[in-house]
């Protein structure tokens, strides 16, 4: 008898007071609780709360896009930035200070951990949590670029803001390989007092664009 | 102490016991009292957001009820699931199968290294004890791990593990520690928690670039996606997740969820009970392998260890449901002035005490049921509505007979116990006991505390000074005052 048949005998036999007429959906889960705590106002409330774990929130417009993602990447003074593939080419600045670093073919680590900062889109944002939900998609890259670099600078555009947890559950697809991110890298780990940073980017730089 | 089963440690000395040595400890009750303190402030201020918070709650206890009591269906999804995304799935009876298991799959890539992410499931089943015997190093890289790690110690939180440590001590462990297992802490390095966290950032950061294999518990993992998660704050378990090739996560049998769509309940329940946030910093989800991004071997190992055992108990079995918050040690009375040490367990605090004898059978852990007040903050603060007052007095009755069957106690006292389980389970026979009891209790109490009482609540009373209970029930209070809104008018 393999472990699998054992634990799933003992399982079975500790459950002898379930009737074995009753089916797995037959349990009732009330599901009155809210669909969304989202405020009127979404945009508003997702930059709102990403400010509240103090990362930096630029709102700005379709057209203003690009010189505000080079205002931000300048302010860094960043040498050496990754940029993922299928990141907009419009939203993209030319010239600035810095070397761009495709993931084409794949950096290693060493050339990751050496990069300054990252510069991607996202796949959600959430209003409620102030979190950004990255799914590997285009624009996105793979897990490790939003890692190793010390800053990541994040384009959202105000369409792609969920109003809360359940909504935006549903809009993902569970296969990808999913990061939710809300706020920079923390601990609270000695004697409570929080610290920015410790293993993921110690700044996250958030720009939300849409509307006029 | 069973051979299979490490969840408590071995030669630990009775609660009673420890919790005497604990009280003693100045610094320890000041860092308790204000950690627990802050967290429990945040924590009611984000879950008052919500003003759905008990239907989250109520859904909750729900959804791991109907998982509970499906649970052969559900794991069996599971491993289907993740098998089809390209994970491997493995089963473990007890705590040296899974290390035999873990170690295996070490091995078979040549490594002699690990990093791993704060699991509470490894330190129950000794993971880091097993791998060193088999020459593999295992470096925690949560923070307060690493701390725990190079100070040779334990764990006292299961959020904070580190809480007993104050930033002195904890530069010295660093200064001392980190230079014998890699970067040395930097020159002149201060008590800042900021200069701290940076000297681990340093210390790490070269373990995570030259990992090959991954070790991680999982907070839920989805039966019909096959999905995988883990939440953390620091990013160390990113960095564990996605740059081994190989990554090895050992799970509690109990964190199956039917659905990826039930996290909706557990993404809202989770982080807002326990560290007090709206979401926490990261929050990982994979499903079997992803060519090109992540670790291309993925194993999952699915562990019993004791809870097909609570499972069996019906009354015992909702512990199973248990989501690892922290929330139930931030507002116990007990834990706050004893620290986790005294459970002598992996598990501390409310949920330890009711998990930890389920886990390794009452007789192992026999003082423990006994390490509470019963005053019930526990379960109101229990996001997934865990009755643990319930519970303890269950597990109580079953110490008192356990020990009347070796004729160690006096029949009476068993019938007592006995009758107080049957009476918790019932509010209405329990407000009248209320009633009754109270003006008993005031009768042998003495300069407002209640004294040594005899028998097994002697073994807590002995050790500390028990309020007196105020003359009237909370119930009977509340019944009267409709919760002190009437009073106040
Ligand atoms: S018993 Fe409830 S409150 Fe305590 S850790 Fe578990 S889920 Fe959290």
């Amino acid at each position: 008898m393999t472990t699998r048949d054992t634990v799933l005998g003992r399982i079975r036999a500790a459950l002898a007071d379930v009737p074995a007429s009753e089916g797995p959906d037959d349990v009732p889960v009330p599901r009155d609780y809210r669909r969304s705590h989202a405020e009127p106002d979404a945009v508003a409330q997702f930059a709102a709360r990403v400010a509240d774990y103090r990362a930096t929130v630029t709102r700005t417009t379709d057209a203003d896009a690009r010189v505000t993602v080079a205002a931000r990447l300048a302010a860094r003074g960043l040498r050496t930035l990754v940029v993922p593939d299928g990141f907009p080419a419009g939203l993209l600045p030319e010239g600035g200070g810095w070397t761009v670093l495709r993931d084409e073919p794949p950096l290693s680590v060493a050339e990751l951990d050496a990069a300054e900062g990252v510069l991607t889109t996202a796949a959600l944002g959430i209003a409620v949590t102030g979190t950004i939900v990255l799914d590997a998609g285009p624009g996105q890259g793979r897990r490790a670029l939003t890692l190793l670099p010390d800053y990541h600078l994040c384009v959202v555009r105000e369409d792609q803001i969920a109003g809360d947890v359940p909504e935006a559950l549903g809009r993902v697809d569970a296969r990808a390989p999913l990061t939710w991110i809300s706020g920079p890298s923390a601990t609270s780990d000695i004697e409570l007092d929080r610290v920015e940073g410790v293993h993921g980017p110690r700044t996250l730089d958030v720009i939300v664009v849409g509307g006029e | 102490m069973t051979d299979s089963n490490n969840v408590v440690w071995l030669g630990a000395p009775s609660f009673p016991d420890a919790a005497r040595e604990a009280l003693a400890d100045t610094q320890l009750r000041t860092n308790l009292r204000k950690a627990t303190g802050t967290i429990r402030d945040k924590r009611l201020a984000v879950t008052a957001e919500l003003d759905d918070w008990e239907q989250l709650r109520t859904a909750g206890k729900a959804l791991k009820r109907r998982t509970l009591r499906h649970l052969d269906h559900h794991l069996v999804r599971l491993e289907e699931a993740v098998t089809k995304a390209g994970g491997q799935v493995h089963w473990a009876a007890d705590a040296a199968e899974a290390n035999r298991i873990v170690t295996a799959l070490v091995k078979a890539t040549g490594q002699t290294e690990v990093v791993k992410v704060k699991s509470m499931v490894t330190q129950e089943i000794a993971l880091n004890e097993a791998l060193a015997e088999e020459g593999v190093s295992a470096y925690e890289t949560d923070l307060a791990e690493l701390i725990v790690q190079l100070g040779d110690d334990r764990p006292s939180h299961i959020l904070v593990p580190a809480i007993h440590r104050n930033r002195a001590e904890i530069r010295d462990i660093f200064r001392r520690e980190m230079g014998k297992w890699g970067r040395p802490a930097p020159e002149g390095l201060t008590d800042r928690p900021r200069d701290l966290a940076e000297a681990a950032r340093l210390h790490l950061r070269e373990k995570f670039l030259r990992a090959k294999v991954a070790v991680s518990g999982a907070n839920f993992a989805a039966a019909d996606t096959g999905t995988v998660g883990v939440v953390e704050s620091e990013g160390n378990g990113r960095m564990c997740l996605t740059l081994p090739e190989t990554l090895i996560t050992v799970m509690g049998i109990e964190k199956v969820l039917p659905s990826f769509e039930d996290l909706e309940v557990f993404l809202q329940l989770l982080p807002r009970s326990s560290t007090g946030e709206r979401m926490n910093p990261y929050t990982s989800m994979w499903t079997g392998t992803t060519e090109g991004d992540g670790p291309q071997d993925f194993h999952l190992v699915l562990l019993d260890n004791g809870r097909t055992a609570t499972l069996k108990d019906t009354v015992g079995r909702q512990a199973l449901a248990c989501i690892r918050c922290s929330a139930c040690l931030n507002v116990c009375p007990v834990y706050e002035r004893t620290g986790g040490h005294a459970y002598g367990s992996v598990y501390p605090g409310p949920i330890g005490a009711v998990l930890t004898p389920q886990l390794v059978g009452v007789e192992h852990a026999e003082s423990l049921p006994f390490a509470s007040t019963l005053c019930g903050a526990c379960y109101d603060a229990c996001p997934v509505k865990i009755n643990i007052p319930e519970v303890l007095v269950h597990l109580r009755a079953e110490v008192v007979e356990a020990k009347r069957a070796k004729g160690r106690v006096p029949t009476p006292e068993a019938l007592v116990m006995k009758a107080a389980a049957s009476v918790l389970s019932s509010p209405v026979k329990l407000s009248a006991v209320q009633r009754l009891a109270h003006p008993a209790a005031r009768l042998v109490s003495r300069r407002g505390t209640i004294g040594n009482l005899p028998g097994p609540l002697g073994r807590w009373t002995r050790t500390r000074d028990t309020a007196v209970p105020p003359k009237e029930s909370l119930r009977a209070w509340w019944r009267r005052t409709r919760g002190g809104r009437e009073g106040s008018k």
